[in-house]
């Protein structure tokens, strides 16, 4: 008979490629690659009633950062560029840990924390700086990251600089390094030079 | 010697059986790596950049404010003035409690404090309803907050 000679027909899959470009057609204009990135800041819990203002800061600790609305920017009592800004900061995040005498830098004092301790000996001298950030209502965006991608970039130099010195590697690597060694230098190093950087209450400065 | 048969000789069509599984290869990566939208955009931004930039991890534990001016097509209803998009709707600053609450709600209760507030903030905006949303936000708790920038290519230095 004609039947048992016939074989069983292949379905025909020529059309399975289009099938397969219309799904991948769908899923090319849905999908989103962008990875998300930016600047993490945390920020202070809010004000309790009944707890007492903290003690006042010396001015000499503080490095004063303000903006107008007009993008100007005032750094302590100078007008300044913002490209300016990481270069003054990361001076001021150092110091001169040599003469504490020099009323343009903050303070020193000596440390006990008991990482630093490990890996810079007793009585290390710490900066007690402070960056304020003021900006006003009418400062744009764009600026305001500006300056907070400026002063980030201060510290991690600052931070690196440290970190070659002291380890030979820098901060990034110590920090995202596997070993829980080199994890604890970057956390020695992060007490070290502390991301300081406090947002005064909003206030309508003018300008 | 001659190796090569004499006699007609045509190229032999390019097969395409395995255009199939270069389709669905192709196919199942993006179905793999797609993220699909879950809010429409009403407010128009273009993000400042920066060189300091960290990755954002873990997208389920980060929650969007969008802050800038409202669409083209919706300018004539809200005006042109830079607005706050909470979920698919403009909302006033006041409104981010009740925003940080619900995003509390739906997250798991040991991941709360994970939570990231990324600030998708058009470059123009004026720093006032920023820091009015800032405020917001803490006055609800909510202090892990980022600013999300685009990631600038450092060309001078290094």
């Amino acid at each position: 008979m004609a039947r048992s000679k016939r074989q069983i027909q292949e379905i025909n899959a020529g059309s399975m490629a289009d099938i397969a470009f219309l799904l991948l057609i769908f899923f090319l204009v849905t999908t989103t690659m962008d990875v998300d990135t930016g600047l993490m800041r945390v920020l202070p819990p809010p004000i309790l009633e009944d707890v007492p203002p903290p003690p006042p800061v010396k001015m000499r600790n503080v490095f004063v950062v303000l903006a107008n609305s007009q993008d100007y920017l005032l750094v302590e009592n100078d007008y300044m560029q913002v490209e300016d800004l990481k270069d003054a900061a990361k001076e001021f995040i150092i110091g001169k840990p040599g003469n504490p005498g020099d009323e343009r830098f903050p303070e020193f004092k000596a440390s006990q924390d008991p990482l630093i301790v490990k890996y810079f000996g007793p009585n290390y001298p710490i900066s007690k700086q402070i960056i304020s950030l003021q900006n006003d209502r009418g400062t744009s965006y764009q600026l305001y990251i500006a300056i907070q991608d400026q002063l980030a970039a201060a510290y991690s130099e600052a931070r690196n600089d440290v970190a070659i010195n002291k380890f030979g590697k820098t901060y990034n690597e110590l920090k995202d390094s596997k070993s829980a060694v080199d994890n604890d230098k970057a956390k020695a190093i992060r007490a070290l030079i502390p991301q300081r950087i406090s947002e005064a209450e909003p206030k309508e400065i003018g300008g | 010697m001659q190796i090569r048969k004499k006699g007609k000789k045509e190229v032999p069509p390019v097969s395409t059986a395995s255009l199939p599984d270069i389709v669905f290869m192709l196919l199942f990566f993006f179905m793999v790596t797609t993220v699909m939208r879950e809010t429409s955009l009403k407010v128009t931004h273009v993000i400042p950049k920066a060189k300091e930039v960290a990755k954002l991890e873990r997208k389920s534990l980060v929650a969007y404010i969008h802050i800038g001016p409202p669409l083209k097509p919706l300018q004539s209803i809200y005006g042109t003035e830079p607005r706050i998009q909470l979920d698919d709707a403009f909302a006033l600053p006041s409104d981010i409690p009740t925003f940080v609450e619900s995003v509390k709600s739906q997250t798991d209760e040991a991941e709360v404090p994970l939570l990231t507030y990324s600030l998708k903030v058009d470059a123009k905006t004026k720093m006032g309803i920023v820091v009015d949303v800032k405020q917001e936000l803490r006055k609800a708790n909510a202090l892990k907050i980022n600013y999300s920038t685009s990631k600038a290519i450092d060309k001078a230095s290094r």
